[in-house]
């Protein structure tokens, strides 16, 4: 109800405001707006060029209209309006003054569709009309598109938008947008190496991406100068990328480290080969599945908290699963690795087909929270937030799972049964049920793994069979056993994984790595970290 | 206990085998039988599950209709999940146990050239709804998907004449379709006076899940001051790491549109799409097409499946065009007898869903119109070029050194698939 009074008095603010604009400009721009609604894309091009020719401030909201898709032509008379859908019913609003004029069915409106091409000349042409907004974000926006598209007859206007703009970021911005403009006009060669220079200071694959093109055309001192600053941009950028390759090389690590760490519990440390291991991250991804939609329909406002809810379901389901699968299957199996292989995996796909009858056999979409999308620039590497959260949550799984290993009685127990099984039981423990639960604690550490992988990977029932065989390469090269062993391995295969990606391709790559681990268990059979001592033995 | 183990397993095995000759036997007197091979485990079970539904669901509206020659249809379904070998083995059970009349089935490529040499032996038919690269004709085959001149090159003249595209990524999955179609663009690109350096070729292996260093080189290619655009046969389960790893890279398809052919309405139902409306895929369907024969279908096939939400895509349009064209056949001839059916299958033309007519060419592929569409907020696609009529499915690829000199006619009295016009000798280069 509120929002509604709000929404009532920003109309009504609107309409007095609208209503102060000179009547003749109002008259004038209605027939270049009408024009958006005739023709194909080509005349919506040109339709769109001379609306914002006009340089009228309520240009800008028809182009956003029309960038949005809600604005559409009416059939009767070929009118285009602003439309509303509100449960519906279709209410028109006038894009030039903002006024309501009545509504109409959904048959007779049709929507102004776009292209890319379409796209591109709003957003040069919003650029243009927003470059001295009173709002900072619509201005950074608008230099933005200037200096991407680099039109020429913009000059004037970013002259002027520059001796105005008080904000020393977004005149910066502008700066550099007027010297992409420059190399693109035809000013005298002085000016074009001074925009160089500019150019060169900003750096990026942005400002390559200008030089080269214009390097295509320049002639003596001018290419000179586009040529060197080109090299220097090149050289920076080379630096960067070897950083990015380390901080891919990490998240995939970080991902490994994920999927593996469970497993290094149930094969690392209790001698089970549980090829049933991608199914328990299978079963955590489909847990947060099961969550957002649960979430979507009753609680929407819950969802940026939909995977901080889903953490804890998704270990419980698994590590039931897990306690279950021990309790009903492996236990009878200890000390036979052949049959706990061949039954194990005989309960993948078992898990696997029950998934596929109960949720379908097509992908289930699991949303980004808002937090995890998007991404940020340090310098020149991109670092998207949903990778940097899986390194952040892989490091404090680990952790929590050492300090539960080191400090709590379950870890005591659980290190006592694996190092001396006869000795720990004599000393009281009930051994069968630390069995159990570290089975449970492989699993559910695999669910919560399925609960970040469900971020970056397909929720799919084959989702855990992309990582069985990772996770095994992963705690055999670290050394079964030793958790620390499984920390360093992750790291150490994703890290070399990204270096050789650009070289041999992502085929290839795989198959190095693959040839590279081989070729290390011939040397050292017990990985990276082996256990020494009389633990060998148990 | 092994030996046990196996005696009992061949007792089961006979069991089987007996069961379901005697069904055969008994059923064959009232019904015309139709075998649905179509993956329903495994990975390929994403997209061929649908299949195997539309079939049913097209059977049941002819049954509706009265059935065919005063007969019922009996749909036979089998699953070869995902397992090459296996596709043939069941195409064999389909055909010498089931006795079905004609197969409808297979997806990948690999799977199409496991099950081909069993349809020649015992001389059945089989359609193939999907778009694939082209370079074979077979008798018993008929190819209801695109061939690349239906799809890959129509969209790259899209690319270079709308978007003035100049340099391209050709991204792909490591296997034969992928392959073969980019062997085929990067020569039809050069033709076109394309520099080497402005292509680049990428392959990833299936289900490829890590994008990032592959999408920031795209990233890096695209600023050479070059309009670029990415050129997608990346296959099945890996799409959806890819374009969320582009959405939270930025790469809008303003800057580097993504034109990908083998992304449909099915393949979007797993991702957000708000961030990459705009991105391309190029089939002969959409959805989204507005014609009343579409609606239609749309209404009959979300009530068949008793859910909403349900989509639908391209393939599906294939083997609608396929069941129509095999029912018309056997009208045509009378009976459901291979060579009969086979023979009257050429010139034989159903209304497709896009508002016109296809009809089988003698080279055993079909006519349609080509149709790109650029992704929408909601999942479906927007039709924003097509082929001004229709487009004869080219097998043998003109741009290819290998297979420019060779046609395909399986009329008499050429009936040859790989017919060449400079040796004037049927059987290849």
């Amino acid at each position: 109800m509120t929002r509604f009074g709000a929404f009532l008095t920003v109309l009504l603010a609107a309409l007095v405001l609208l209503a102060a604009v000179p009547r003749s400009e109002a008259a004038e721009i209605r027939p270049l707006v009408d024009a958006l609604g005739k023709g194909g894309y080509s005349e919506l091009d040109a339709a769109i060029g001379a609306l914002a020719a006009t340089g009228d401030p309520a240009a800008a909201n028809v182009l956003q209209a029309l960038g949005d898709g809600t604005l559409q032509v009416r059939k009767s008379d070929g009118a285009v309006f602003i439309v509303r859908e509100t449960g519906g019913s279709f209410t028109l609003v006038d894009p030039v003054t903002g006024a309501e004029a009545g509504t109409e069915s959904r048959g007779g409106l049709e929507r102004i569709r776009v292209n890319n091409r379409v796209r591109r000349t709003i957003a040069a042409a919003m650029g243009s009309l927003t470059l001295m907004s009173p709002e900072i974000s619509q201005r950074r926006a608008a230099v933005e598109t200037i200096f991407r598209s680099g039109d020429p007859t913009q000059l004037p206007l970013l002259d002027e938008a520059i001796a105005r703009e008080s904000d020393p970021a977004v005149k910066q911005a502008m700066v550099e947008a007027r010297a992409s403009a420059v190399l693109k006009s035809d000013r005298p060669e002085a000016d074009k190496i001074a925009a160089v220079d500019t150019l060169r200071t900003r750096g990026g694959q942005d400002a390559l991406a200008l030089l080269t093109a214009a390097s295509g055309t320049a002639t003596g001192a001018l290419k000179a100068a586009i040529d060197e600053a080109i090299g220097t941009i090149e050289g920076t950028l080379r630096l960067w990328q070897g950083a990015q390759n380390i901080w891919y090389g990490l998240s995939l690590g970080s991902v490994l480290l994920l999927a593996a760490i469970g497993l290094a519990i149930t094969f690392g440390v209790m001698g089970v080969i549980n090829m049933a291991h991608g199914e328990m991250v299978m079963i955590g991804a489909y847990t947060t599945f099961v969550v957002q939609e649960f979430i979507r329909t009753s609680a929407p406002w819950l969802f940026d908290w939909s995977l901080a809810i889903a953490l804890p379901l998704a270990f419980l389901v698994a590590g039931a699963v897990g306690v279950a699968i021990e309790r009903g299957v492996i236990r009878f199996l200890y000390g036979r690795p052949l049959e706990t292989l061949l039954a194990t995996w005989g309960l993948s796909l078992i898990l696997q087909q029950g998934v596929r009858t109960i949720f379908g056999p097509t992908n289930r979409q699991v949303g980004n929270p808002s937090w995890m999308s998007g991404s940020f620039q340090i310098g020149e590497l991109a670092i998207t937030y949903n990778r940097m959260w899986i390194i952040v949550f892989a490091l404090a799984v680990f952790a929590i799972l050492i300090l539960v290993l080191r400090y709590t009685p379950f870890g005591l127990q659980m290190r006592a049964v694996t190092q001396n099984r006869p000795m720990a039981s004599s000393m009281g423990i009930r051994t069968p049920w630390v069995d159990a639960f570290t089975f449970g604690l492989g699993s559910g550490i695999a669910g919560i793994a399925g609960v970040a992988l469900s971020q970056v990977d397909n929720v799919s029932p084959d989702l855990g069979q992309s990582y069985i065989i990772d996770s095994f390469m992963v705690v055999v090269f670290g050394g079964v056993g030793n958790l620390w062993g499984t920390l360093v391995g992750a790291l150490t295969l994703g890290v070399a994984n990204k270096f050789i990606e650009p070289f041999a391709g992502a085929v290839l790559g795989k198959i190095l790595v693959l040839v590279f681990i081989i070729l290390f268990i011939q040397k050292r059979p017990r990985g990276l970290f082996a256990l020494k001592g009389r633990a060998v033995e148990a | 206990m092994f030996k046990k183990t196996s005696r009992f397993l061949a007792a089961l095995a006979t069991a089987a085998v007996l069961g379901a000759g005697v069904s055969g036997a008994s059923a064959q007197e009232d019904t015309i039988k139709v075998g649905i091979l179509h993956s329903l485990s495994g990975t390929m079970a994403i997209s061929e599950t649908t299949l195997k539904d539309t079939m049913l669901f097209l059977i049941d509206e002819q049954n509706k209709k009265g059935g065919l020659l005063g007969k019922k249809l009996e749909a036979v379904v089998v699953d070869p999940a995902s397992d090459w070998p296996l596709f043939a083995e069941k195409a064999r059970e389909l055909i010498s146990v089931d006795k079905v009349s004609a197969v409808f089935g297979c997806w990948t490529s690999v799977s199409r050239k496991s099950v081909l040499p069993v349809f020649k032996e015992l001389n059945s038919i089989l359609f193939y709804p999907v778009q694939y690269e082209g370079e074979e004709s077979e008798r018993n085959v008929f190819y209801t998907g695109a061939a690349p001149n239906q799809q890959a090159i129509p969209a790259v003249d899209y690319l270079m004449n709308e978007e003035g595209v100049q340099r391209w990524v050709l991204a792909g999955t490591d296997y034969v379709y992928p392959r073969t179609t980019n062997k085929i663009l990067e020569a039809y690109l050069k033709a076109k006076g394309v520099a080497a350096e402005d292509i680049m070729i990428n392959y990833t292996p299936f289900g490829h899940s890590d994008w990032q260093t592959i999408v920031s080189d795209i990233k890096a290619f695209g600023s050479a001051g070059k309009k670029t655009a990415v050129v997608s046969t990346i296959n099945g389960d890996a799409n959806v790491p890819f374009y969320k790893e582009l959405a939270n890279q930025g790469i809008k398809a303003e800057d580097i549109p993504v034109v990908a052919f083998s992304v449909g309405e099915e393949e979007l139902a797993g991702i957000d799409t708000g961030p990459l409306v705009g991105h391309l895929a190029a089939w002969n369907y959409f959805e989204s097409v507005d014609t009343p024969e579409n609606a239609d279908f749309i209404a009959k096939w979300k009530a068949y499946i008793k859910n909403d939400k349900r989509v639908t895509n391209d393939p599906m349009e294939a083997h609608y065009i396929g069941f129509n064209m095999w029912v018309k056949a056997v009208e045509k001839a009378g009976t459901t007898d291979p060579d009969a059916v086979i023979d009257a299958l050429v010139g034989v033309s159903v209304p497709n869903l896009t508002g016109g007519y296809s009809a089988m060419m003698p080279n055993h592929h079909i006519t349609k119109p080509v149709l790109i569409g650029e992704i929408q907020a909601d999942g479906q696609f927007d039709v924003v070029w097509n082929t001004p009529g229709l487009v004869v499915g080219d097998e043998w690829s003109d741009f290819l050194p290998d297979s420019k000199d060779l046609i395909s006619d399986w009329r008499a009295p050429l009936s040859c698939g790989n017919f060449n016009v400079a040796t004037g000798k049927c059987g290849g280069s």
